[in-house]
């Protein structure tokens, strides 16, 4: 299929967009499986035992990818979401909000994974650095999105008003980052920071990688389903979900 | 689009919205009171041990200047959302850029300034010398006009949504948090000798920052809530 | 890698307690929102049905 030739703005219709993601679903959720079976077995069973942290270092393989997942899924938001408006593309905002609540669940586990590293290694469940505040300033953010969107009910202002909270909401995390970490260096208090990850053996890197890209597949293969129960619920009453076959 | 055209808009938005507000003085007044009472929570809370309270001090004064702009948030828009000036304004050929600066200005006269000018007084509860209570002050007045400006964005995205002043909270919280970073640590840099000047710069260009941005977004989100 | 024996893996070299949370949490989460978009999606085609029987068929 030649690129010029496809029609991209087939997809800034609704219905176009719904079997679409049907398809590719199925092999989003494979390549899920595939890299977190992998990555898991490397990291469990491949991957030595780290020399200072002991066994505790394992909780990086879900800790790390789902810090990474949370940071880049907002993005992604914010990257539809400024389509949305700059287009007024439906299909768009329908996908900013569809990759919330993914994004909230992995800053969620990114926080409590990071409490359960944090006690065994440094003896605290809690360390104000720039990391952990960073997201948990994120999962407020993601709340924030999450709860305008539910407030508003024209469909069309709350998803034109949350893509703007959005954007707003993307420039906000480098800030809050930089500025905590400037926090951080004047305050010269836990000088600790959890993003100190053991010296990694190879083995160790593959295992977090793989289990990255299985976090990433999964939150498209997560996206994409939640995107069509959003499609389904605001198009009842169309011609083309009443004639739809119930699969 | 003439440039004295736009600068009598903002004049006139500016005059009109502190009209507004000194007919309803104690609006005015309520956000006063919350910020002295806010602030006197703390050493009720935490006790009444004179290094505790100057430490915490800057701390408590910035983040009760903090919560009292907040509050007086919803209020920025929502009397020309419900009275129908707002559709107006929007239509209006002044861009409305400027319609939004002239309406940020106006809150941070009514909700910003009385925090800045009461600061030092609440500062002596807290055992604040007085170059610390300087830089407070300082620090206040260039943190509460970016508030205002970055508040403007939540206000107007939240406009006629049942329980808009919670979500005004959750929204604008993560936003006020760089500001309250660098207004804090001025006071706090100052009193233990390390010097204000790094932060107030940062408040300085987080304003400059606002000033050029926020306008933008508060605009765009009337717009939404308009149409 | 050699574990030794089951509980030796269990175990994680004293961080048992630790590790397996993060992991189960993590498991539990993702099971749990495919669940529950399994649910909403179920729910959707309900009211789909609902709407259909209440108009009387597609036009």
């Amino acid at each position: 299929m030649e690129l010029e030739r496809i029609n991209w703005f087939r997809f800034s219709s609704v219905q176009a967009v719904y079997p679409l993601a049907g398809t590719l679903i199925p092999w989003f959720a494979a390549l899920a499986m595939l890299c977190m079976t992998a990555g898991l077995y490397i990291g469990l069973f491949a991957a030595p035992t780290d020399y200072q942290q002991g066994d505790a270092y394992r909780i990086i393989f879900v800790h790390v990818p789902a810090a990474w997942m949370s940071m880049f899924l907002y993005v992604v938001m914010a990257g539809w979401a400024g389509l949305g408006l700059g287009l007024n593309a439906r299909p768009s905002l329908m996908m900013a909000q569809a990759v919330a609540p993914t994004g909230a669940m992995f800053t969620f586990l990114a926080l409590l994974t990071g409490a359960l590293w944090g006690k065994p290694t440094w003896g605290t469940w809690w360390v104000w650095d720039a990391r952990l505040t960073s997201e948990l300033i994120l999962l407020f953010q993601y709340l924030g999105f999450i709860l305008l969107q539910a407030a508003i009910d024209d469909r069309r202002r709350a998803d034109r008003a949350s893509a703007v909270l959005a954007l707003v909401g993307v420039v906000n995390v480098p800030i809050i980052y930089y500025s905590v970490r400037w926090w951080n260096t004047l305050h010269q208090g836990a000088s600790v920071s959890m993003t100190a990850t053991p010296k990694m053996a190879a083995t160790m890197v593959t295992a977090m990688l793989l289990m990255a890209l299985g976090f990433w597949m999964y939150s498209i293969a997560v996206t994409l389903t939640r995107m069509r129960c959003v499609i389904l619920e605001r198009e009842r009453q169309t011609s083309w979900v009443q004639e739809m076959k119930v699969s | 689009m003439n440039r004295s055209g736009m600068l009598a808009a903002l004049r006139g938005i500016v005059w009109r919205d502190l009209l507004l507000a000194l007919r309803r003085r104690s609006d005015v007044a309520t956000t006063v009171f919350f910020f002295a009472i806010v602030t006197s929570l703390f050493p009720l809370g935490v006790g009444p041990e004179p290094v505790v309270l100057r430490t915490i001090g800057p701390g408590v004064l910035w983040v009760a200047a903090l919560l009292s702009c907040m509050l007086s948030l919803g209020r920025l828009f929502a009397a020309d959302y419900l009275d129908g000036v707002l559709e107006q304004m929007v239509l209006t050929p002044e861009p409305l850029v400027m319609l939004v600066i002239g309406k940020a200005f106006a809150h941070w006269i009514v909700a910003g300034l009385p925090v800045v000018l009461l600061s030092p007084l609440l500062g002596l509860q807290f055992g604040l010398g007085s170059d610390s209570l300087g830089v407070m002050a300082l620090s206040l007045l260039l943190g509460t006009p970016t508030l205002s400006l970055i508040g403007s964005i939540a206000a107007a995205l939240t406009l006629g949504v049942r329980g808009s002043s919670l979500l005004i909270a959750l929204l604008v919280l993560p936003l006020f948090i760089p500001v309250l970073i660098f207004g804090a640590g001025a006071v706090t840099s100052s009193a233990s000798g390390i010097g204000a000047e790094a932060h107030l710069s940062l408040l300085g260009a987080s304003l400059v920052f606002a000033l050029a941005f926020a306008p933008w977004a508060t605009a765009a989100a009337l717009r939404i809530a308009v149409e | 890698m050699g574990w030794g024996s089951l509980s030796g893996f269990l175990a994680m070299g004293g961080y048992g307690m630790y590790v397996w949370p993060s992991f189960g949490a993590t498991a539990l989460c993702m099971v749990w929102e495919v669940l529950a978009l399994r649910h909403r999606r179920a729910v959707a085609f309900k009211e789909i049905a609902q709407y259909r029987r209440a108009e009387g068929g597609p036009q």
